[in-house]
Formats: structure tokens, sequence, C-alpha cells
């Protein structure tokens, strides 16, 4: 599997860290309650499909990514900056 | 006050030289990395300051004595002079001398000895003089460049020294049993 960096170019997958659903660029306010704590914190989508998850480019530029992967085949639909992402 | 001698990460080896490649240490001088503060334009300050250009991602400028290096995401290593100090009011400068070991590997066949070791296609064509690339040499987090038609620079922590030689010696004596 190889993801194409933004600021790298394509990479192999072993430079790259893996850190989860991209659920948590979302993250709520202090006062969002217990629920959208709960929620942002512990529970997470199981599609056997398209996901939006968080790599980090570890071994490479250092930078953050926002990738959207098909779960079941592999394929990388797409790969963001996740700084872009929030701005 | 005890005198203390300094050693280079590599003790100062003589170069290794297996099949037809040489792997050599090298001092770089003063390594200082440079990171711009969010929205810094800061590439007219470092030409100014240094004489070279600031370097695109994945590019390296300067030549021997004072290199200017991508090093990762917003950050830039200038390895030879001492930083200018205007350059401390758009980024962020931190000494980094002592943190890297930096090693030359050159001959006709390095491409070849690279490709055991980094999983980056660094054919003369894709790869060319003053391309550089943040990735992995071995298991270890590294900087290649390219620094002439048969000559790379590596770069990895100093305290994995022993460990970039010993995977240099390894992939240079494979190369060369295959001759």
């Amino acid at each position: 599997m190889r993801l194409r960096c933004p600021i790298c170019g394509a990479r192999d997958r072993r430079e790259f860290y893996y850190q989860g659903s991209a659920v948590m660029l979302d993250r709520p306010g202090p006062d969002a309650g217990e629920v959208a704590w709960d929620d942002y914190l512990h529970l997470r989508e199981n599609p056997a499909g398209d996901l939006e998850e968080l790599w980090s480019h570890d071994a490479g530029c250092g930078a953050w990514l926002k990738v959207t992967r098909n779960v079941s085949t592999h394929e990388i639909k797409s790969v963001e900056l996740a700084r872009e992402v929030k701005r | 006050m005890a005198d203390l001698i300094a050693k280079t990460p590599l003790d100062g080896i003589a170069p290794v030289t297996i099949g037809t490649c040489t792997v050599a240490e090298v001092g770089l001088g003063t390594l200082t990395s440079i990171a711009p503060y969010a929205g810094a334009k800061i590439a007219d300050t470092f030409k100014t300051a240094h004489g070279i250009a600031w370097p695109a991602p994945n590019r390296a400028t300067g030549k021997e004595g004072a290199r200017a290096i991508w090093f990762g995401r917003d950050m830039v290593l200038l390895a030879g002079p001492e930083p200018d100090k205007a350059l401390a009011k758009h980024a962020a400068l931190t000494d980094q001398s002592d943190a890297w070991t930096a090693v030359t590997l050159f001959g006709p066949e390095a491409e070849a000895v690279l490709a055991r070791l980094i999983p980056l296609d660094l054919s003369a064509g894709t790869f060319k003089r003053g391309h550089t690339a943040r990735t992995q040499i071995q298991h270890m987090s590294g900087s290649v460049t390219r620094i002439g038609a048969d000559m790379f620079l590596l770069m990895v922590f100093r305290s994995m020294a022993g460990t970039l030689l010993h995977d240099l010696e390894r992939a240079m004596a494979s190369v060369a049993a295959r001759r």
C-alpha cells in the first residue's frame, strides 16, 4: 500500500503511522456535554467501505494526513494535509 | 575544569570501501534547524543572509560548506555556517550540531546500495542532484540528498551512527558479492 503525501509524493506504507478515524479532527467544545464527549472519545463507525482516517508521515515530512481509504480494498481515495482540512 | 575532547558520531573513522562504493563520515559544520513561524516570509531574508536559495520541499540548495536542506514540513536544515541573526525574526532556530550523524556514500553503484536500504526510487532520472527526501534508511528515520552524480549525503540521529555504518557495510558487501 502506498500513500501519496501532498508534500513528499507517493511513499511506502512503512513510512506512516496510523492514528485512527479522522473524527479526532472534530473535537467537541468543552461544554458540549457528556454524550458528545463520550461519542468523541469512545464510539467509532466500523464501515466495510470508505473511512476517513488520520495518518502521520512519521518517517517523512512529519505532517498529519487525512486519508480516505476503502478499508475492504485498501483503495486510497484521497490524501489531504490535516492542517488544510482544519483551516 | 576538565578539558573535554569533542568526538564525531563515528569517532572520525577512516572511509570504508567495499566493492565500488565508499562511505565516509563528514563534518557538516554547524547544523541549525530553521522552522518558519506561521505565515513568515523567510526566503528573501535567507537568500540575503546566506547567499543560497531557500529550498522548496524535497530540494536542497547550496554546496559543500554551506547547504540548505529541506528537512520536513515547514523545516529546513542549514548545514555549515552559523545562522544569521536576522533569521530569528521569522523562524525558530535550533542548534542541532551534535544531534546528527552525517556520511557520504559515493561510487558507481551507490544507487544499488541504497536501493537495499531506502524505499524510494533514487535513480538519476527521478532523484537528481539537489533532490532530498526525509525517509527511512533501513529502519531509521533519516535524510538522503543527492550531492553529486554518484554521491549521496545521508543523515540519521547521532545515536544511530553505528547502525547506519553497519547497514551500509552490509548493503555494500551485498552489492559487491553480486558482481
